[in-house]
């Protein structure tokens, strides 16, 4: 049995330890916000949180996870207010939207390292996360609002 | 369940009712017409709990709620939002105030949309024989029945019977009150849900759905005129923002049953091709493994987690039957460059003048374009659910023919179309992926062998990769001559691979006409040139091809509009003045005038930077683009691109800005850097990194402006797809003098 914490539950999964942290949360937590893409850290749909950091699940092995704290979308702290999650409504940035969990999860640690970053720290910061329907204009403002809202509420 | 039961009496069979001169299609039910607004053609009658009502095929309303319903597939396009508004505009229902459910299989549901694509007629012809073939082929495609997302429908299809749906809807609930109340209906309005009665008193529509039962569904009420929209035509927010953004919507993928376990496969990668015989030794002890099952193509691994499936069945050892198709990718582009030949003629589409002695009449220029396979690859990689009984099968899987999912599910472990149970699920992209068939086929051959159990198949990326039916591949041979600042002749010749005929043909429905898609991008050709022929090729024997969005035109479109633009520098004419001037349909000079007033085009810019301009009609929508570009000491850089698109009427302004934004990022990204190459007969290509498309560092800006000045309304999904190869091509060459004939462009320039 192999312990974590997920979104504050504390959860024992029977699995080999290298088994990726994607496929505990998906099949054996039924959590499905995190998403396969590529299994390879190409795409970045499967992005969580691990002790506060934007992490790649698919490239996680449980094992090492082990007494940790994973926060997946559903387990963000006041979620419906969220600065980032908002703006990615205001902006209507999904389209199909399989991306987009990852895309945000990786837009919020962003913002904690650089509150207002430039058009180039976005790129930086967000070029591994693909999107196959092309929203990038609307991840790319939904970012610069996300921010000035953060700096308006501080 | 009663539309099944009524569609399994229909036999699947296949006509061949074929339009004159267009492609020949098929039918999903026998002759008998599907009914549209009459309760007996209504799929939803048959499951109706007590006191419910169904007006038509899209309106169920119970005593509890108010369900509507999306007709069509929902690919991120925004079917699960747009279709669904447009029914409640004309309902006077509110989001939140309806649920949402996607079409089951049924005629009812046959697509309009596809009329103006099949009729033989150029998209901006709109004389009296154009219309009639129109009109012959929509009765063809009500008779056929089919079902189908594509083509860039969503709209086209939809945006006169769902807002007449919503009408009926309407207007019955208010004869329903009157008849309750004594009430003239000409004194009851309708708001938020609920019929008001002249003393103010408010019914909700779930309380009068009894009642409304038992009327005539009021057939002649109108939708409203466009100017008193609430929501339609004005920015709303889809409904599908919200949840996709909390991380609530379940895609197909995220789907959970009781007792339900995970299956992944290993395919054969010479495409179609049998297993011959495997080893599973080393996976049969592999953690979590439940079972390992031969099918046809080759075997999966039943387990008890999607990974452990995936592990276990990478691990076994197959030995495959070859390819039909040749197992090296030089060897596709020899048997392309070989098939300008009568014996592979698809068909000439189009005539003008004598090219011959146009050709001879000026200066001649002659070029050879290329396009590749490339991959669909949308993020969410195929997948289902299925569970087999003695009784059939239900299945759970996102798919763009309903009717087709049940007929190849059904063949595979034979069973008849109407014991298979499909349920539409939203997904994680398409762009032409979800019309295919690999996950459903083997889904139903695993299931079958696991009678009783949910399976959950789940495809690797890498074996999405290696399954995934490319986009043709296409040489073209263009000729054309200038003379005296004009360009006097055009011959325009392709070879390609067949990819709507292909997808007809796994669905069951084969075509012997020529491939209509690949006159796309190469008839549609609306400059003034007195001689011009426009000619394809169908190449045999190599991979199968199936539609990518935009089809043929996402390959001609590149060839046709840089050659045109070869041809405006041949003849000293400005790219974008010159286009200008030859075109000969009012309203699609106008898109082209609108771009270059959005983009501010004054000629060449220097300093490295350069401009291009594209113009393509697809799916009956004209679009042009514009990209500019520098090149940098790192390679080129896409600084800008300006896009107008002329749809006849905007509906959804912020989708509609989202889509063609979309397009443009999807054309650029796989004309820079995609393409599928064969070796050993399967595709070296299996993950993004060789496959990358477009990331956000090098996602320019893209302004858009959409028009309203063509007759009909048209659809977006695809047609801002096709000028983005070009514009960017002819950018390039502007800035750079360098004209890239063949994609993947980076081949050949490096890009920033």
């Amino acid at each position: 049995m192999i312990e974590l914490t997920v979104n504050g539950t504390k959860h024992q999964v029977d699995v080999v330890p290298e088994m990726p942290l994607l496929w505990v949360l998906r099949d054996e937590l039924g959590i499905t916000s995190p998403k396969y893409g590529c299994g390879v850290a190409q795409c970045g749909a499967c992005t969580v949180r691990i002790n506060g950091k934007a992490v790649r699940s698919c490239q996680a092995y449980i094992g090492d996870v082990a007494g940790q704290s994973v926060v997946t979308i559903e387990g963000l702290d006041n979620r419906d207010q969220h600065p980032v999650l908002q703006a990615w409504i205001e902006h209507q940035v999904p389209q199909c939207g399989y991306c987009q969990t990852g895309q945000i999860m990786q837009a919020i640690s962003l913002l904690e390292q650089i509150s207002r970053p430039t058009d180039e720290q976005i790129n930086q910061v967000m070029s591994g996360n693909l999107c196959r329907c092309g929203t990038y204009p609307r991840i790319r403002a939904a970012i610069h609002a996300a921010a000035a809202k953060k700096m308006a509420e501080k | 369940m009663g539309d099944l039961q009524r569609i399994s009496r229909r036999a699947f069979v296949f006509g061949s009712a074929a339009i004159a001169g267009g492609i020949a299609f098929g039918s999903y039910s026998n002759a008998e017409p599907a009914a549209t607004t009459a309760a007996n053609g209504n799929p939803l009658a048959a499951g109706l709990g007590p006191n419910s009502v169904s007006f038509n095929p899209w309106v169920e309303i119970s005593p509890e709620k108010i369900t509507l319903i999306a007709q069509h597939a929902d690919i991120g396009q925004g079917v699960g939002s747009v279709q669904p508004i447009m029914i409640a505009e004309e309902m006077d229902l509110d989001p939140g105030q309806f649920e949402i459910r996607f079409a089951g299989p049924s005629p009812a549901y046959f697509n309009t949309g596809f009329a103006d694509e099949l009729a033989p007629f150029l998209a901006a012809d709109q004389s009296h024989a154009a219309e009639e073939a129109r009109a012959a082929a929509l009765e063809n495609l009500r008779k056929s029945g089919l079902q189908m997302t594509g083509g860039s429908s969503t709209i086209p299809d939809t945006y006169e019977k769902l807002r007449m749906a919503g009408a009926v809807a309407r207007e019955t609930l208010k004869a329903a009150a009157a008849k309750r109340s004594g009430v003239a209906v000409a004194d009851i309005r309708t708001r938020s849900g609920q019929v008001i009665l002249p003393d103010g008193t408010k019914i909700p529509y779930v309380e009068l759905a009894a009642e409304a039962a038992k009327i005539p569904p009021v057939l002649d009420a109108k939708p409203r005129d466009p100017s008193k929209w609430r929501m339609l035509g004005k920015p709303m927010t889809r409904l599908d923002i919200r949840s996709k953004v909390m991380g609530e919507l379940k895609f197909g993928i995220d789907l959970k049953m009781d007792g339900m376990l995970f299956a992944s496969v290993k395919l054969n990668p010479n495409k179609g091709q049998p297993l011959k015989s495997y080893d599973a030794s080393k996976a049969q002890s592999m953690p979590g493994v439940k079972k390992i099952l031969e099918i046809k193509n080759g075997v999966a691994v039943v387990a008890t987690n999607s990974w452990y499936a995936m592990r276990a069945v990478e691990a076994i050892d197959c030995k495959w039957a070859p390819s039909t198709y040749p197992a090296e990718q030089a060897d596709h582009w020899k048997i392309l460059e070989a098939s300008f030949k009568p014996k592979f003629l698809g068909k000439e589409w189009r005539k003008i003048g004598n090219v011959d002695a146009g050709l001879k009449g000026g200066t001649q220029l002659k070029a050879e374009y290329r396009a590749p396979y490339v991959a669909h690859q949308p993020l969410e990689p195929l997948n289902g659910i299925a569970i087999v009984s003695d009784k059939g099968m239900e299945i759970w899987v996102g798919h763009q023919s309903p009717q087709a999912v049940q007929y190849v599910a059904a063949t595979a472990i034979g069973l008849k179309p109407g014991q298979v149970t499909f349920h539409n699920q939203w997904t994680g992209g398409s762009f032409g992926h979800r019309l295919e068939f690999e996950n459903v086929r083997v889904l139903a051959e695993i299931a079958n062998q696991m009678k009783g159990t949910p399976i959950k198949l789940v495809f690797s990326r890498e074996e999405d990769f290696l399954q995934d039916i490319p986009r043709q591949i296409s040489v073209a041979r263009y000729k054309g001559s200038v003379k005296n600042g004009k360009i006097v002749a055009a011959d325009l010749q392709l070879a390609a691979t067949a990819p709507l005929k292909g997808l007809l043909e796994r669905m069951g429905a084969p075509s012997k006409d020529p491939d209509a898609q690949l006159a796309a991008g190469l008839w549609n050709v609306y400059y003034d040139i007195p001689n011009f022929r426009a000619t394809s090729y169908e190449a045999q024997g190599l991979s199968p091809s199936t539609t990518w969005r935009s089809v043929g035109a996402s390959t001609a479109g590149f060839f046709t509009e840089s050659f045109i633009d070869e041809l405006i520098h041949a003849a000293g004419l400005d790219p974008m003045k010159g286009r200008i001037e030859m075109c000969t349909v009012p309203h699609y000079r106008k898109v082209l005038e609108t771009v270059a007033e959005m983009s501010d085009w004054k000629g060449p810019l220097g300093k490295g930077k350069g401009r291009g301009v594209a113009f393509v009609e697809s799916f009956g929508t004209p679009t042009a683009e514009v990209v500019e570009v520098t090149m940098t000491d790192r390679g080129i850089r896409i600084d800008k691109v300006w896009v107008a698109v002329d749809v006849g009427k905007v509906v959804d302004p912020i989708n509609f800005q989202n889509q063609v934004q979309g397009g443009v990022v999807w054309g650029l990204g796989h004309a820079i850097n995609c393409e599928l190459t064969y070796a050993k007969g399967a595709v070296q290509q299996t993950n993004y990194h060789h496959h990358e498309a477009m990331r956000l560092y090098q996602c320019p800006e893209i302004e858009v402006r959409g028009l309203e000045n063509d007759p009909k309304v048209r659809g977006v999904g695809e047609p801002p797809v096709p000028p983005a190869a070009p514009a960017l091509a002819n950018a390039i060459f502007a800035a750079t003098g360098r004209r890239i004939r063949e994609m993947p462009f980076n081949k050949f320039i490096d890009f920033v």
